[in-house]
């Protein structure tokens, strides 16, 4: 019950909030504007169509969830609204998970909107319902999950404007850690070999979670990919919301 | 260090040290040296000090909004982290800041959930409470509309949302005028009344004086005294003012302290019982008039700004 209300609380600020509307739109644009790549571009207009409206999906989902993210628990220490909700009787866990599923639910909606705004368009064009797409949408949301613990981490412990850039720092290295596979393949065994191999087990392989390629061009895909891209999203999320926890738990709000 | 009583301890603090890190190279600044008192339940308790002493750093530790280095602190002979005394408190910060986006509806709903389910608000209790700080009209506005006095209002309904028996109020009379003064004085002294427990911080000494119990007064994180008010003001008469016309000023030279002097009328501060008695007689005999009599007994405020000073 307390979790829920702090999430509703969460939720409901963020939908009050001027930036989320302004990213929606944007989000929206783009994906009416994947219509108009699509007709400047040789090949199948259909795959540019999904293509870029699943990116688009992913990409301004990323934005809300780190702009919103940072700057929720921040907020409420900067403006000393926590003193009132910590003082009541609630475990800071519960402050914090809270807070999460708050910006989840806030995510669920609002994607859920430009996912219908996205299928709709792929429907005009091919008059056919792909359950496959929906696939691609639920891995998004996994990954957005993912970057909105990270977001609230850093929210814990930083100023808005740091915490975005972190976050967005994840999200970029997220996207580009596979290049490391490739590296390690070329190198020796040795000291750089080690190191490389060292950083790709810590560092987060967010294109674990992108199915978009193989969906958009038919490709056929191991259910096994999708259980262990799921179980990687569930644990990493849980380990940086422990993490979290671990810092606000013995914070001071001064 | 803590007085010994028989009444029941709703708070009790021993030996509390809190210090903050600051600067680049980051060097401890003690805030809290050592404090130890206990609040007994149904009185009002006043906690007093200049600026930076330390009050609202105590608050915050009882709150478990930050963590002491050491000490105890037990709210209703528990632990004060643990939920079970946490549902018996009620606090109001200074200087309140809540979440604008919400209505004043929304924002005691919100609160009220934060409590288990037998000490949640409902529906009448939320009407009740709006009534009680004067905001029904108020009600379905959103908060960011609202004026310093109405967020100290809606934040003393927030404070009192789980019926608690224990509530912790930080300067609440600072942003009220003097109207919303006196309803919140009265509202404090109806909670003693149904037999809650008030703790007081506050710089407005007249206030605590009026209606508080007993005080502990913290001057730089060190408390330096600590009792009932009768205890620690003694009602012996330090001077008399006197406000006279009628009167030469050089029959009145060396009888009082001439204070301030506005045409025929004078106003003099007499130190002496004898020599106030000569005064009386003086205006019988010359026919003056007397406009005030004032005995000025020793205030909160003297024990105060001596103990201040004494630091």
């Amino acid at each position: 019950m307390k979790i829920k209300a702090i999430a509703l609380n969460t939720f409901k600020e963020a939908i009050r909030d001027r930036i989320l509307y302004l990213l929606f739109f944007f989000a929206a644009a783009a994906i009416i504007f994947s219509r108009i790549l699509a007709l400047l571009t040789v090949g199948d207009r259909i795959k540019i169509i999904k293509d870029v409206g699943l990116a688009s999906l992913s990409l301004f989902g990323a934005l809300m969830a780190i702009l919103i993210g940072t700057g929720l628990v921040y907020k409420e220490i900067d403006k000393k609204t926590i003193y009132t909700v910590i003082s009541k009787p609630i475990h800071r866990w519960q402050f914090l998970l809270g807070k999460f599923l708050g910006l989840m639910l806030t995510l669920v909606v609002m994607i859920g909107l430009m996912s219908l705004i996205f299928l709709a368009v792929v429907f005009v064009h091919t008059f056919k319902f792909e359950p496959r797409l929906l696939i691609a949408i639920a891995f998004i949301f996994i990954e957005l999950f993912l970057i909105t613990a990270v977001a609230i981490l850093f929210s814990c412990f930083s100023t808005p404007i740091l915490s975005s850039i972190f976050s967005l720092a994840f999200y970029l290295i997220g996207h580009t850690s596979w290049g490391l596979e490739t590296l390690i393949r070329k190198l020796k065994s040795g000291v750089w070999r080690s190191l490389a191999q060292f950083l790709y087990t810590f560092l987060p392989d967010l294109e674990n979670f992108n199915f978009r390629t193989e969906i958009v061009h038919g490709l056929t895909i191991q259910p096994k990919f999708y259980f262990y891209s799921a179980l990687y999203g569930f644990f990493y999320t849980l380990f940086i919301l422990v993490l979290a926890n671990i810092i606000f738990r013995k914070r001071d709000f001064v | 260090m803590v007085e010994e009583t028989t009444s029941l301890e709703v708070l009790r603090v021993e030996n509390l040290y809190k210090s903050y890190k600051s600067g680049f190279i980051p060097r401890r600044f003690p805030v809290l040296k050592g404090i130890s008192f206990s609040v007994h339940q149904g009185e009002i308790f006043g906690y007093l000090g200049p600026n930076g002493a330390g009050k609202t750093t105590t608050l915050k530790c009882i709150l478990g909004l930050i963590f002491p280095d050491s000490g105890e602190i037990k709210l209703f002979g528990q632990p004060h982290l643990f939920l079970k005394a946490k549902e018996k408190v009620g606090y109001l910060p200074e200087n309140p800041y809540f979440y604008e986006y919400l209505t004043a509806r929304e924002f005691l709903n919100f609160y009220a959930q934060l409590f288990p389910r037998e000490r949640m608000a409902d529906k009448n209790k939320i009407n009740e409470l709006l009534h009680l700080v004067g905001l029904e009209k108020a009600a379905d506005l959103q908060l960011r509309k609202f004026s310093k006095g109405m967020l100290q209002r809606i934040g003393l309904a927030q404070a009192l949302i789980n019926d608690p028996e224990l509530v912790f109020l930080d300067e609440p009379l600072g942003g009220l005028d003097p109207i919303g003064r006196k309803e919140l004085r009265d509202i404090i002294v109806n909670l003693k009344e149904k037999g809650k427990t008030v703790f007081l911080c506050s710089h407005i000494l007249q206030d605590i004086e009026m209606i508080c119990d007993r005080v502990a007064i913290i001057v730089g994180g060190r408390l330096v005294a600590q009792g009932a008010l009768t205890d620690l003001i003694s009602e012996k008469v330090l001077f008399t003012e006197i406000t006279l016309s009628g009167l030469p000023r050089e029959t009145l030279e060396g009888l009082g302290e001439f204070v301030s002097v506005r045409g025929d009328r004078a106003l003099i501060k007499v130190f002496d019982e004898n020599k106030l008695s000569q005064i009386l007689n003086l205006v019988r005999e010359k026919k003056g008039k007397i406009y005030s009599l004032v005995p000025r007994t020793e205030t909160l405020e003297d024990i105060f700004v001596d103990m201040v000073k004494q630091r």
